[in-house]
Formats: structure tokens, C-alpha cells, sequence
């Protein structure tokens, strides 16, 4: 049996298979679908201090292998979210990692305080791809001073301990840059990557068919470019745990991201059309781990970096005579 | 509490215009109530449509030969339609149900008129028999486009008082729209309660005319999804809740069905400023 735990920043989850933001609520519908206390963690959707009603509908387009959304981060604030959402996580017996996202570094040091010293809080995660209000609106993400202030922010109003991580957006010239900055900022990890910013015109009505013109793209279209963000962002810092996310559909698919550099992974829009995915994915990973004779999880994080001499044969045969020894793979870590 | 059943179609026919599915799917049958609805999966494991169909439940079996079958019915709009459209008895079909909050039911023998648009007639003929089983007098009108876009009309007339029919080509019944008969119907009948499922400005049609009556009316609201369940906040419409103020509301776990007169139908496809959390000019 591999070893499917994993460690975060010093905090240790049973297993390395989250749900994403945005893609599971508060985990208390996909509860009825599978038990949420079996996956890693539920990653709640993006949390602000006040109530916000969204964009306007149509808020949603399906594209190959993926869809785009624009619902302008829908929520009921953080005094409901905390009063409903997280107690109900709390009560559950689930880890909870709760994404914030505000308008203006203030905005996120409050976020960071409400949730101070609770206890279902496991992690944060914070969502940087939000518009900056006091400058022109411009997404904190794509600016390495403003993503390094809301981190700062962010850090010193959490609870030592608990680790906090920079959601990074794909929508930069250099990804490595806004990364450094976030954990020069005191990210202890970070979750790569965020929606990708599309468009998709509607040819029968001509006009483009969100409601608010653009979306973030997500599903499998996107796994290519996320396993090489994850990819990039693992070799310039090798030692900052990443929450690797971007279509995975298959537990394969995660194992992807894991190799690339990732000590855990969100499953996200593939939930939509299979609400039970988080615990396949995680029952495929490991196996999958198995079949290629690896005793932890761990032991895989970034192995796709090894030199080539090391390689290591895809698919030893797990009845085989010769096993595939752990023991080539301590070169690397 | 909905259940994900890789289920297989025991059969898939023509019906007008549209085709009617069933699928074997064990468990869903006995937690259905009408107004529920299914999300299908389409074009099968390495599909790249990674998005469920929602289609109200049309009718359900808890039995039989096969174990519990689900009914839906549906019309070629898109490529997961059609791809659904090319299947045959005895192929797979992930489904998702039941899903969403179902049709209340009055708790007396009441006047009742029913109105469907198109296959949004489907999901009203099992909330006709549940109402004839109460001892409900059941008027129905049913509309379309055309004739062959009338769905149900048989078994309407089997188990209504009175059916009245409208199409847009007068093809069938009166030429015109529901809402042009439904105004005699409702007096005819001294309707004390309406229901109604079909596209959108229909919906708003049957509210307007039913609030002016003062009649209470619910709505099965259709509205484009990505997952049915209530995570995605995709569906959303502006409602009017119990304490007066309007939610931008999930149409998957809040509705489908809504009370008419909630709906506001004039800033669906809007966040109306006054709506909670609106954007702040």
C-alpha cells in the first residue's frame, strides 16, 4: 500500500487528492455524493468580507474539453460563510481550506482575521486573481509588488502554523517572478494554477456569449499548460510545497502533476459532470502509485525533474520478478 | 438525496419532434417526486463535453424486470442532445438524480390547471396523476410551436377534466400562445392553484396572468447548468425570498420549481442593484 499522505508546510494530510475552488461550494453538496472526510481537503470556494451577488447570467459556456465561467465570485460574505459553511465543515470532520479573495489588501487582512484561531481551518488559500480596487482594477496576480502585499497581509493575520498559499495566475509573462514574490511574502506554498482569462463568441447571436464578455477557462484543455506551470514553478523553487490543479480528470492525470512537482492537486470542473471524481481520482492515484512500485506518495513529487540516466521503467510489472527498487528515487529528494 | 447511477438505457424512441429515453436506474426511481429533475452525462467516458444535460423527470418505474427505470424526454438542441439522440437500447448512461426541489403538492382535493410548453409538458403528467390521486379536479393546457412538438396530449386527455391546446402555426387546437387561453380556462375551471413548466417567457406569461387572479402558481424554471447539483452557481435567477429581499438563487437546489410571482422575470439574465450583494454604482 503506498503511502498517500502528504505534507503541506508542515501541516500532514491523509492524502494528497483535493476538491478546487469554485468547484465544490463548501463541500456540503458533493457530501451527499461521496464522504468529503475521505479526500485530503475541501478547498471552499472563494470567500469576501461582504455578501456579493455575482455577474449576470449567461454565466457559463461549455468548450472542448472545457468550459469558461464568469460568475463574478458569488457569495454570502464571511460572517455566513463562517456561521454556516465552516461550521458545517467543522462539524462534518472534514479539512477545510478556505480560499479568500478581496478587493484591496486591507480586504484580506480582514478575510485572514476572521479566520484566526478557528479551529476547521486546515489552511489558506489565497486567491490573488481578484481586481485590485485601489489601482484601476488591475488583478493583483499578474503584479509581483501587489501579490507579495496581499501575501504579506495575509500571513501576518493567520495563525502561525497554518499554512498559507498563493493561488497563481497563468495569466503572466513570468510565472516564477509573482512565485518568488509570494513566498519572499511569506507564502508557505503555492496553488498553480488559476483559470486561464477566455472568450467565446456566440455565432448565432454574434455577440459573446458570457454575460460578462470574458471567463476563466478551465477542464482537461487546460492540464498541458497548468502540468507546465507547476512544472516551472517546482524547479525554481523546489522546496515550496505546490497544490497542483488544471483539469485533472483521471488519476493519472494527477499523477502528471505530481511528477511535474506538485505535493497535492485539486480536482476541480471535472466534479461538474462527475460529482464522485475527487474519490476516484484519489483511488486511481494510488494505484497508479502502486502499479509503478513507489511507497510514497512523497517519493514522487517532482520526479519528472530526475535526470534522465535515473530513468525508471513507466510501467514495471508490479508481479514481476525485478520490482522497481524505491531506492533510485532518493537521488532526487 | 440525489445518487450517480451508471445506468443503461432500456429503451430511447421517438415521440413528435422529440425522443424519449428510459434508463435503468436502481434507487433514483423511489426518491422521484414530479418537478425533479436528471443530469446526463453525454458523450460518453472520454467525451470532451465535460458537462451533465438537465432534463426533468418524465416518468419512473420502482420496478420491474430490470429494476427502476427513469424517463426523460428531450429535443436535439446541441451536440450533447444529439450525441444522446444517437444512442440505443442497451448502452450506457451516467445519471444524476434526483435533483432539485419537486412540485408542492396542495394538501386538499383543489382545482388545479396545468400548463406545458413543449416537452416541459413531461414532467407535469406524473404531477397530474399525484394530483388525481388527491382528488383534484386537473385542467391542462398544453403549447407548441407546432403539432408535433404537442407532448403528452393522450395522456393529458386520459387523465384531465378538460385539455385545451395552442400552437403557434395553428396545427393543433387554437393558433396562438397558452396565455391566450389560459385566462377562460382558469374561470371555466375556478382554478385555486396553476403549475407550469416550459420555456421562459411562457413561465412569465402564466405567472403574470395567474398573480393578477391572485392564484398561487409554480414554476419549473429551465435555465443553462453545468452541473445540476449546486456547485457551479452558474444557474442562477433573481427570487424574491420570504424575508423580502431578491437572491441571485441556484435554479438546481433552490428550484427548479419556484412560486411565480418570486421570479423576476423582467431582470432574469440581470443582478437587479437591489439584489443582496449587488455590485454598488
Amino acid at each position: 500500500m503506498t503511502d498517500m499522505s502528504t505534507t503541506l508546510a508542515g501541516v500532514t494530510f491523509p492524502n494528497p487528492v483535493f476538491t478546487a475552488s469554485g468547484c465544490a461550494a463548501a463541500g456540503r453538496e458533493l457530501d451527499q455524493f461521496f464522504d468529503v472526510t475521505q479526500i485530503g481537503g475541501v478547498v471552499t470556494k472563494s470567500i469576501m468580507l461582504n455578501a456579493r451577488s455575482g455577474r449576470a447570467t449567461p454565466r457559463m459556456a461549455e468548450t472542448p474539453s472545457g468550459m469558461l465561467n464568469s460568475i463574478g465570485l458569488q457569495g454570502p460574505g464571511i460572517e455566513e460563510f463562517l456561521t454556516k459553511d465552516l461550521a458545517w465543515l467543522e462539524k462534518r470532520g472534514a479539512r477545510a481550506v478556505v480560499s479568500i479573495a478581496g478587493g484591496s489588501v486591507e480586504d484580506y487582512a480582514l478575510l485572514a482575521q476572521k479566520l484566526r484561531g478557528h479551529k476547521a481551518v486546515s489552511m489558506v488559500e489565497v486567491n490573488i486573481s481578484c481586481p485590485n480596487v485601489e489601482d484601476r482594477g488591475q488583478v493583483f496576480a499578474c503584479d509581483p509588488r501587489a501579490s507579495s502585499n496581499v501575501v504579506d497581509a495575509v500571513r501576518r493575520n493567520t495563525t502561525p502554523g497554518i499554512p498559507v498559499f498563493a493561488k497563481l495566475s497563468p495569466d503572466v509573462t513570468d510565472i516564477t517572478t509573482i512565485a518568488r514574490a509570494c513566498v519572499d511574502a511569506g507564502a508557505d506554498g503555492l496553488s498553480v494554477i488559476n483559470t486561464l482569462l477566455g472568450m467565446v463568441i456566440d455565432t448565432t447571436t454574434m455577440r459573446p456569449a458570457l454575460a460578462g464578455l470574458t471567463g476563466g477557462l478551465s477542464g482537461p484543455a487546460i492540464r498541458p499548460v497548468a502540468v507546465r506551470f507547476v512544472w516551472q514553478v517546482h524547479q525554481a523553487l523546489p522546496h515550496v510545497p505546490i497544490l497542483g490543479m488544471g483539469g485533472i480528470r483521471t488519476g493519472l492525470d494527477a499523477l502528471e502533476f505530481v511528477l511535474a512537482g506538485a505535493s497535492a492537486v485539486s480536482v476541480g470542473t471535472t466534479v461538474f459532470g462527475d460529482p464522485t471524481a475527487p474519490v476516484r481520482v484519489l483511488a486511481e492515484l494510488q494505484q497508479a502509485l502502486e502499479q509503478r512500485g513507489i511507497a510514497r506518495l512523497a517519493d514522487a513529487v517532482g520526479l519528472a525533474h530526475r535526470p534522465p540516466e535515473t530513468y525508471v521503467p513507466e510501467r514495471p510489472d508490479p508481479v514481476g520478478d525485478e520490482l522497481v527498487s524505491t531506492d533510485v528515487f532518493e537521488e532526487h529528494s | 438525496m440525489p445518487l450517480q447511477v451508471a445506468g443503461e438505457i432500456l429503451s430511447i424512441k421517438k415521440v413528435g419532434a422529440y425522443q424519449a429515453v428510459t434508463v435503468i436506474a436502481p434507487g433514483i426511481p423511489e426518491l422521484t417526486r414530479p418537478g425533479h429533475f436528471l443530469a446526463v452525462q453525454v458523450g460518453g467516458p472520454e467525451s470532451s463535453m465535460l458537462l451533465r444535460r438537465a432534463f426533468a423527470i418524465y416518468d419512473v418505474k420502482d420496478r420491474g424486470v430490470y429494476g427502476g427505470t427513469v424517463e426523460f424526454v428531450f429535443s436535439v438542441h446541441g451536440k450533447g442532445t444529439a450525441w444522446l439522440s444517437q444512442r440505443r437500447a442497451g448502452d450506457k448512461l451516467d445519471v444524476v438524480g434526483p435533483l432539485g426541489k419537486p412540485f408542492r403538492l396542495p394538501k386538499s382535493a383543489v382545482n388545479v390547471t396545468l400548463v406545458g410548453g413543449g416537452y416541459g409538458t413531461a414532467p407535469l403528467l406524473p404531477l397530474a396523476a399525484a394530483l388525481r390521486e388527491r382528488g383534484c379536479r386537473v385542467d391542462i393546457v398544453l403549447g407548441a410551436g407546432g403539432s408535433d412538438r404537442l407532448f403528452g396530449l393522450l395522456d393529458a386527455k386520459r387523465m384531465a377534466d378538460s385539455v385545451a391546446v395552442t400552437t403557434d402555426d395553428g396545427s393543433s387546437g387554437t393558433r396562438g400562445r397558452v396565455s391566450d387561453v389560459l385566462p377562460a380556462v382558469l374561470d371555466k375551471s375556478q382554478a385555486d392553484v396553476v403549475y407550469a413548466c416550459g420555456p421562459m417567457a411562457m413561465l412569465r406569461a402564466v405567472s403574470d396572468i395567474a398573480a393578477a387572479r391572485g392564484i398561487p402558481c409554480q414554476v419549473a424554471v429551465e435555465e443553462s447548468m453545468a452541473c445540476g447539483i449546486g456547485v457551479c452557481m452558474t444557474c442562477v435567477l433573481p427570487v424574491v425570498g420570504e424575508d423580502g429581499l431578491t437572491r441571485m438563487v441556484r435554479s438546481c437546489v433552490e428550484g427548479p420549481v419556484f412560486l411565480g410571482d418570486r421570479v423576476r422575470w423582467d431582470d432574469v439574465g440581470t443582478v437587479p442593484a437591489d439584489a443582496v450583494g449587488a455590485p454598488r454604482a
